[in-house]
């Protein structure tokens, strides 16, 4: 598997692994439109991570006019810009697939504080 | 039968690069050679032109014989020593006995071939053996994945030799052909290989020029006629 390792280290973006699921990112792709390219950006929930090395990607749920968008992405897709998180959640499971058959309220997740707090007593 | 230049080699996995405009290549990383040239077989000598090759080392079970054909050449055991025929025996110019072939002789976009040994399947039904269609699984069928007819009845009396039945399937040695070679590291003598190669990861392999001409060279050798 080493070799696979080496393979994969060269096209591994540093910056890439600073969110996790429940968190709320902004994802800076590019998109190619009649020969010009641009920026798009797809703000959502990460609802999975999975994957490792170059292979890895993740997931973001949006609710888009009503609809529920998922988009999944390579991680160290060299068509993402930068992942911006807007916001962190405490979440208690890695895959948040339960969020599909929720909506509105009941679909909101507790932020999490910038400083992780080793005890929840201290957080309250 | 095959007649490039090639190297024995190790299938390492597989995993993807992203390509230019962000697509993703599925690719198989080789570990190729160094092969070390044992001996030279000519058609005026041995009936064929070929190079005699060896790949990785090995210190324990070497036999006498063997190790008086690794001292003629004056290199340490080899673990595995295959032939590599070559087209004419012109091509065997420039090699010789103790030079070591690596992955240099691989560039990315040239069409490669690999041969292996695939991976045993066990004893396996006519559907995934042969890819036989079955029968419905529902409806009132009675018929799913049986092999249902095998000849005719008095007249022969027997089933035909190599008429498709279940039985083993799997670690046979099988080609494929035409793959491109995505990168090359000669650091690590490793080959990258768009899609996939037949055997399990570890198993050996040999990877070599591609033996099918490609349009252009076809239309070229038309031509010349």
């Amino acid at each position: 598997m080493d070799a696979i390792r080496l393979v994969e280290a060269a096209q591994l973006k540093k910056d890439r692994d600073r969110f996790g699921p429940g968190d709320t990112v902004r994802v800076h792709v590019k998109v190619v439109e009649a020969e010009k390219e641009r920026t798009q950006v797809f703000e959502g929930i990460v609802i999975r991570k999975r994957g490792e090395g170059a292979r890895a990607s993740f997931t973001v749920r949006r609710i888009s006019y009503g609809v529920g968008v998922e988009r999944t992405f390579p991680l160290h897709s060299p068509r993402i810009e930068r992942v911006e998180v807007v916001r962190k959640s405490r979440v208690r499971r890695s895959k948040l697939y339960y969020l599909r058959g929720l909506a509105g309220k009941a679909a909101r997740l507790k932020e999490k504080r910038a400083v992780i707090v080793p005890t929840t007593t201290a957080e309250q | 039968m095959a007649r490039k230049e090639g190297l024995v080699g190790r299938k390492v996995g597989m995993t993807q690069v992203f390509g230019d405009d962000g697509s993703h290549v599925p690719v198989t990383v080789i570990e190729a050679g160094p092969c070390t040239i044992l001996e030279i077989r000519r058609k005026d000598t041995h009936g064929y032109d070929a190079l005699q090759v060896g790949f990785g080392s090995k210190k324990k079970n070497v036999t006498k014989p063997q190790a008086g054909q690794f001292k003629k050449a004056n290199v340490a055991p080899m673990r595995v020593v295959r032939e590599v025929r070559l087209e004419k025996t012109e091509k065997l110019q420039g090699y010789e006995v103790g030079q070591a072939l690596t992955v240099e002789m691989f560039s990315p976009g040239e069409l490669v071939d690999v041969v292996g040994v695939t991976k045993g399947k066990g004893f396996q039904g006519g559907v995934k053996r042969y890819g036989w269609y079955g029968g419905d699984a529902t409806h009132g069928s009675m018929f799913h994945r049986a092999p249902g007819s095998i000849g005719a009845s008095s007249d022969p009396s027997r089933v035909w030799p190599g008429h498709h039945l279940p039985g083993r399937m799997g670690g046979e040695r099988r080609t494929t052909l035409n793959l491109s070679v995505v990168r090359v590291l000669p650091e690590q003598n490793l080959v990258l290989v768009r899609g996939a190669v037949p055997g399990a990861n570890g198993s050996l392999v040999m990877i070599r020029k591609s033996v099918k001409l490609t349009k252009a060279q076809r239309q070229k050798a038309a031509e010349k006629k």
